[in-house]
C-alpha cells in the first residue's frame, strides 16, 4: 500500500519538476541510449555475419596471401598464392571436397548501351559449391567452360536489374570490361553484407579472368576450400600449410607467407571485434551512468532540502525512517527509470536510423529483451546507489527541526 | 490513570559550552475530554512540552505515560506509531503538502496506518464533512483561504481518531473573524468528547479552555480551571 502511494509521490513530484528531472536524468538518457544503439546495431551486424558464414558451413577453408609477411620483410620475393598452388592442394592434400580461386575486381559492364560497374570474380566451376552460392536460372561455369576458355558469364539480380537484361537473360551478350559474353546463368539473391552487395557480381571462368585483369591477377589468389567434412578440417589446414611451405620453399625457422583459415576462426575474429566495439561503448557509457547516478544524488538533495517542511509534516504524522527512506529511494528510482525509459526510445530511435543511414540492406534495427532488462536493471541500480545517500538524510532528519525549517 | 500522565519531566538541551534546562521538573496530568490551554511567554518551555505530549521528543528525565503507554521507553520507530494512532496535530502554519488536494492531504496519516484505499478516502472525506470543507475536498492548499487550510489540517489531526488534538498556535497565521471560527471548531470538538490541547501564548485563545496551565522558566506556575469551565459551556 504505502509502496504504492509512494510510486504515486515520486511521480508527482517528478511531473511538479519536470525540466529540472529531464536535465537531471540527461546522464541516464545517454548512457542507456549508446547501450541500445550500439546493441541493436552490433547484434544486427553478428546476425548477418554468422548467417553468411554458416551458410559456408564448418568444413569452409580460405587460403590467401599473407600481406603482414610481405610488410614484414620476411621475404625477398613478393608473396605469391597461384591456382598452381590451389591444383598442388587439390592434387596432395587429402580430404578436400572442392576447391576455387577467386580473383575479383570492379569493372565496366555493357549491355547495348547500359553501363555499369559490378565486381567481377573470376573463378571455377566448383565455386557455387564451395561457397553455397547457387545459380537460380541457367548454368554455372562449368569445367568445360574452363577448358575451352569459352566466353561466358553468370550474373547477380543486381547486374540483370542495372543492364536491364529482363527476365530472361540467358543467352544475352554482355561486355565484360572489352570481352564480349554470353550470359549463362542468373545467381540466387543473396542479399548485402556489410554494405557489400552480394547480388552486384559477375562470375567469368577464373583463366578469362586473368586475361582481362592482366597476368598479376594471377599470382595473388584467394583459394576457398571445401573439406569432405568438418573433422578433416584440421588435417586439411595442416596438409595445405606442409604443401604450400614446400611449395613456396620456406625454410623450418620461417613463419608462413599465407594464411590458411576456417570458418570458426572468420566468424571468430568478426566477433571479436564486434565484441570490442561492445567493451569500448559500454566503457563509456559506464561514465556516462556515473555522471548520471550523480546527477541524480545531486538533484535529490536538492529535493530533500527544499522538503524538508513535507518530511517534518510527515514524520508528525507518524512516517517512520523506513516510510521516508522507501519513500525518497522510489522517487530516485523513478527518475532513473525515466531516464531509462527515454533512453531506450531515443537509443531504438538510433539505431534504426544508423541503420538507415548506412549502406546495404542491415538487418532492422533489434533490441534483444535481454538489453531492454539490462537498460532497466541498470537504471534501477543507479537510482539505488546514488538515491541512498540522500534518502537516509531524509529519513534521519528530526522531527522537530524539520518542522521548523524556514 | 490519567490520559496523560507527565511526572517530573525534566529536558535538558545541551547547547556546547552549556546545557539549556527548558523543562525543569514538570508534573501534569490530563484526562480524557479535557480541553487544556498550555501557556507561557517564548522561553518558558511550552514549545519543548508540546514536543514531548506530541511525542516528536522524549525527556531527558522523569516518566510520561500516554494512553497506558510509558513513551519515554519507545524507539523511533514506536514513537512515529504512537504519533500515528495517538496524536493529531494542527499547527500555526497549517503545513499542508503543496500541489496534493484535501482529500489527500487528510488521508495522509492513515497511509502511514496501513489503512486500505477504499477505506482511507471514505475516513478522509468524512473528516472533511466534520469541518465543513465537504464541498472542497478536490481543492489545492494553494486555492483554499485561511481559515479553509487550517480547517483541512484540523480534518487531518482527526481522521485517524487520536486520543489527543494537540494544536500549536492554531491562529496565529489567522485574522480575528477566521480565528474565531477555528476557535468555534475546537469548542465543537471537545464538546463532542475529544481531548483538545492548546498551545499558545494569545490570552484569548487560552480562554475557550476550560482549564489553563502556565509555564515559567520550564516550571508549572499555575494550573487552574478557567472562567469556561465554572459557565459548563
Amino acid at each position: 500500500m504505502v509502496f504504492l502511494e509512494n510510486f504515486r509521490i515520486a511521480l508527482e513530484a517528478i511531473r511538479a519538476n519536470k525540466m529540472r528531472s529531464i536535465l537531471t536524468t540527461i546522464g541516464i538518457i545517454i548512457g542507456v541510449a549508446a547501450v541500445i544503439a550500439v546493441v541493436s546495431i552490433i547484434q544486427g551486424f553478428q546476425y548477418m555475419v554468422n548467417r553468411e558464414f554458416q551458410g559456408v558451413g564448418a568444413a569452409f577453408v580460405s587460403v590467401s596471401v599473407d600481406r603482414q609477411s610481405q610488410l614484414r620483410g620476411l621475404t625477398a620475393r613478393p608473396v605469391r598464392l597461384t591456382w598452381e598452388d590451389g591444383k598442388a592442394i587439390r592434387d596432395q592434400v587429402p580430404g578436400i571436397r572442392q576447391i576455387t580461386p577467386v580473383i575479383a575486381q570492379p569493372v565496366q559492364v555493357k549491355y547495348r548501351d547500359l553501363n555499369h560497374r559490378p565486381v567481377v570474380l573470376g573463378v571455377a566451376s566448383d565455386y557455387q559449391d564451395v561457397t553455397n552460392h547457387a545459380v537460380e536460372h541457367g548454368r554455372f561455369i562449368s569445367s568445360v567452360d574452363l577448358t575451352h576458355r569459352r566466353k561466358v558469364a553468370v550474373v547477380g539480380k543486381r547486374v540483370v536489374e542495372e543492364l536491364k537484361l529482363g527476365d530472361d537473360p540467358i543467352g544475352k551478350k554482355i561486355y565484360v570490361g572489352n570481352i564480349p559474353a554470353i550470359v549463362v546463368g542468373v545467381m540466387e539473391d543473396k542479399g548485402q553484407i556489410l554494405g557489400e552487395d552480394r547480388n552486384d557480381l559477375v562470375f567469368i571462368p577464373f583463366d578469362l579472368a586473368l586475361n582481362l585483369f592482366g597476368r598479376g591477377a594471377g599470382e595473388q589468389v584467394n583459394l576457398q576450400i571445401q573439406a569432405q567434412n568438418t573433422g578433416l578440417v584440421d588435417e586439411v589446414k595442416d596438409g595445405i600449410r606442409r604443401v604450400l611451405r614446400q611449395r613456396h620453399r620456406i625454410p623450418a625457422d620461417q613463419p608462413d607467407d599465407f594464411r590458411v583459415i576456417k570458418q570458426d576462426e572468420i566468424l571468430n575474429s568478426i566477433n571479436k571485434v564486434l565484441g570490442g566495439v561492445t567493451a569500448v561503448v559500454s566503457g563509456v557509457v559506464g561514465v556516462a551512468l556515473l555522471v548520471g547516478g550523480i546527477g541524480i544524488m545531486n538533484i535529490m538533495l536538492v529535493s530533500v532540502t527544499e522538503r524538508t517542511r513535507e518530511i517534518g509534516v510527515r514524520k508528525a504524522v507518524g512516517a517512520r525512517r523506513k516510510d521516508l527512506l522507501l519513500q525518497f529511494l522510489i522517487e530516485a528510482v523513478t527518475l532513473s527509470l525515466v531516464g531509462g525509459g527515454i533512453g531506450l526510445i531515443a537509443g531504438y530511435g538510433m539505431g534504426a536510423l544508423l541503420v538507415r543511414t548506412i549502406p546495404g540492406d542491415l538487418p532492422p534495427a533489434h533490441v534483444p529483451l535481454w538489453a531492454v532488462a539490462l537498460a532497466f536493471g541498470f537504471s534501477t541500480l543507479v537510482g539505488v546507489i546514488f538515491g541512498i545517500y540522500p534518502a537516509g538524510k531524509a529519513s534521519r532528519l528530526d522531527p522537530i527541526d524539520a518542522l521548523r525549517y524556514e | 490513570m490519567a490520559l496523560i500522565d507527565l511526572r517530573d519531566i525534566e529536558k535538558i538541551y545541551d547547547m556546547g559550552a552549556e546545557k539549556v534546562r527548558a523543562l525543569n521538573g514538570v508534573s501534569l496530568a490530563i484526562e480524557r475530554g479535557e480541553y487544556v490551554a498550555i501557556m507561557g511567554s517564548s522561553g518558558s518551555g511550552k514549545s519543548t512540552l508540546m514536543n514531548l505530549l506530541g511525542c516528536l521528543d522524549t525527556p531527558s528525565s522523569g516518566s510520561y505515560h500516554l494512553n497506558g503507554t510509558a513513551v519515554e521507553e519507545l524507539n523511533d520507530q514506536e514513537l512515529a506509531g504512537i504519533r500515528n494512532k495517538e496524536i493529531g496535530f494542527v499547527f500555526q502554519t497549517f503545513n499542508l503538502l503543496a500541489r496534493t488536494d484535501a482529500l489527500h492531504n487528510v488521508e495522509l496519516p492513515l497511509i502511514y496506518a496501513g489503512v486500505s484505499r477504499g477505506e482511507r478516502r471514505e475516513r478522509a472525506r468524512r473528516a472533511l464533512e466534520r469541518v465543513g470543507l465537504g464541498a472542497r475536498m478536490h481543492h489545492q492548499p494553494n486555492e483554499l483561504s485561511g481559515g479553509q487550510r487550517q480547517r483541512v489540517a484540523i480534518a487531518r489531526a482527526l481522521v485517524n481518531d487520536p486520543s489527543i488534538l494537540l494544536a500549536d498556535e492554531p491562529t496565529g497565521n489567522l485574522d480575528s473573524a477566521t480565528s474565531t471560527e477555528i476557535m468555534d471548531l475546537f469548542d465543537e470538538l471537545h464538546g463532542a468528547g475529544n481531548t483538545v490541547i492548546l498551545v499558545t501564548h494569545e490570552p484569548d485563545i487560552a480562554t475557550h479552555a476550560w482549564r489553563q496551565v502556565n509555564l515559567r522558566d520550564g516550571r508549572v506556575l499555575s494550573d487552574q480551571p478557567t472562567a469556561r469551565a465554572a459557565v459548563g459551556a
